[in-house]
């Protein structure tokens, strides 16, 4: 024990909950098998540490210390309770039985750094819905507060909070178990957990309405999300997506002008692309390649990476993103992966090419409410001369587009052919 | 704990079976069952006949309404159903995958309430 006065050990407790609290968290779900029981002894043991750690000083292993002491009151709480509800007493039994299961009731969580891992499968469970899924991720692996997750989706917070209180239900009363999947479920259930991964990141990475093009809060989220799971369970399409986050991220402060507006890839300062990230991505992308067991996010990573190492947007490589298109198409056929393949042939192969790769796929109508597709057809128009069919173009997608800085590239853009 | 696992079918793809693929298909369903029966998950199960054996009750305002079928036109219907002890959804789903319609049709996995526990 290091003997603290009352604001050491009130600075050491704030530092501890920032870096700890989400551990402990997890512990405490595993120990207790219920995660609205372990958010109230997490609670409980912050609270025991500021009555205590002033006089006694902060304990060696603060973690450990504060999984015990909000065991202990949680435990505390139900039997005291149990003289009311007959759910209480068997519910202090059974956290009972399963800690003498566990060596004899000794909480060292330092052995057990999956803790962390257990909770992601949780929250990512496919039986809970994709929106609950991200919520609650945010909620409680992230620490996020309620109002902060409502903030960065642009929704009401009681109607966040209800998702979440929601999905906590589901959890409980259908059972939903604190592991990590066996090895026959892993590919289907590690989808789902990289689908809300990603989903968060993209959501902070390409705002889908309002002023901002991006939300840095949310790509930090998902990049520390991406970190810990890359940490926890490294396989080939962990390293993807965490690959394929880190060298989007590269890019965001060439994405936006002065002024906020839009600065696509071509346009785009290249001296300004964080090479500390670029370089930590296409590390990462290597290592999931050779696996041989990679899978789309490895793909659109290996696609960003080359485009991360071109000195420009004319000296890229676009022979060889065309051909991983070609292999992320195989894999994950979508008109959406299509629409950029045909980007990537219109740098190969000129514009009348890539036009007619649009033209078709805008005829087969998937895409026809997509904004980025009228865009795209509008750009290889535009460079093609065709100005009049351009700005029919242009006028379409921004019609679709919701994005702020998105509308005005695309009202600049028609200015630029009025 | 308890879980039901509903299983829906489309009943004009089962009628249109040939008769050796129908065969194939109870024979899976034997199978499953046994297999289960063995591993200590089944409690009980059973297969419904079609739905246009079904008859449908409500009563509004004290007066009962007996009508054919259900209602709505489904593109499946509930064709059977087994009730499964598993400790747990995940448990449950291993299960419950194994029903040979997860193939054909869907199967939906619901806990079942247990009013002692609350």
């Amino acid at each position: 024990m290091v003997a603290a006065g009352d604001e050491g050990a009130r600075a050491a407790i704030e530092a501890v909950y920032r870096v700890e609290s989400r551990r402990v968290l997890a512990t405490l779900v595993r120990l207790l098998g219920d995660l609205e029981l372990a958010e109230e002894a997490l609670h409980e043991g912050f609270a025991a540490a500021l009555a205590r750690w002033p006089a006694e000083g902060v304990p060696a292993s603060p973690r450990a210390w504060l999984v015990s002491a909000g065991r202990f009151r949680a435990l505390d709480a139900l039997r005291s309770r149990a003289r009311l509800d007959a759910r209480s007493g068997e519910l202090a039994r059974r956290i009972e039985a399963r800690a003498a299961e566990a060596s004899g009731g000794a909480v060292e969580p330092d052995e057990l750094p999956d803790d962390r891992l257990r909770l992601v499968f949780t929250c990512c469970h496919p039986a809970l819905t994709p929106d609950a899924q991200v919520a609650l991720t945010l909620r409680e692996v992230c620490g996020l507060a309620t109002e902060e997750i409502a903030r960065a989706f642009l929704a009401a917070p009681p109607a966040i909070a209800q998702r979440i209180v929601r999905a906590k239900a589901k959890i409980r009363d259908a059972r939903i178990p604190y592991e990590v999947p066996s090895r026959a479920e892993l590919p289907e259930r590690l989808a789902a957990v990289l689908g809300v991964v990603y989903l968060v990141f993209n959501e902070g990475y390409s705002a889908s309405s309002g002023d901002d093009v991006t939300r840095p809060d949310l790509t930090g989220e998902a990049i520390r999300l991406g970190r810990l799971l890359a940490q926890l369970l490294p396989e080939p399409e962990v390293l993807g997506v965490l690959a394929l986050m880190l060298l989007h991220e590269s890019r965001r402060a060439a994405r936006t002008g002065p002024g906020g507006e839009l600065v696509l890839l071509e346009a785009q300062d290249r001296s300004r692309w964080d090479r500390a990230l670029v370089g930590e991505g296409a590390a990462l992308v290597e290592r999931a390649l050779r696996s041989r067991r990679f899978g789309p996010y490895t793909l659109q990573a290996a696609i960003a990476a080359v485009h991360a190492e071109a000195a420009s947007a004319a000296e890229t490589d676009w022979a060889q993103i065309v051909g991983l298109y070609d292999v992320l198409l195989r894999v994950e056929p979508s008109p959406v992966v299509e629409l950029n393949r045909a980007v990537a042939v219109a740098m190969r192969d000129g514009p009348e090419r890539g036009l007619a790769l649009v033209d078709a796929l805008l005829a087969r109508g998937e895409l026809r409410g997509y904004h980025l597709a009228h865009a795209a057809r509008a750009d290889l128009l535009r460079r093609l001369g065709r100005a009049a069919e351009a700005r029919e173009a242009y006028a379409r997608a921004l019609a679709l587009a919701r994005q702020g800085p998105e509308r005005r590239f695309l009202e600049r853009r028609l200015r630029e052919l009025a | 704990m308890k879980y039901l696992c509903l299983i829906y079918d489309d009943e004009k793809k089962m009628d249109a079976m040939t008769k050796g693929d129908a065969e194939a298909f109870m024979g899976e369903y034997f199978a499953f069952t046994e297999s289960i029966r063995k591993s200590g998950h089944y409690v009980a199960g059973e297969a419904l006949q079609p739905v246009q054996t079904a008859t449908t009750l409500r009563t509004r305002n004290g007066r009962l309404s007996t009508t054919d079928g259900p209602f709505a036109e489904t593109k499946e219907q509930l064709g059977g159903f087994y009730l499964v002890e598993a400790r747990d959804l995940n448990e449950a789903i291993q299960v419950a995958q194994r029903i040979p319609s997860v193939k054909t049709g869907s199967v939906e996995v619901r806990p079942v309430m247990n009013y002692e526990q609350g």
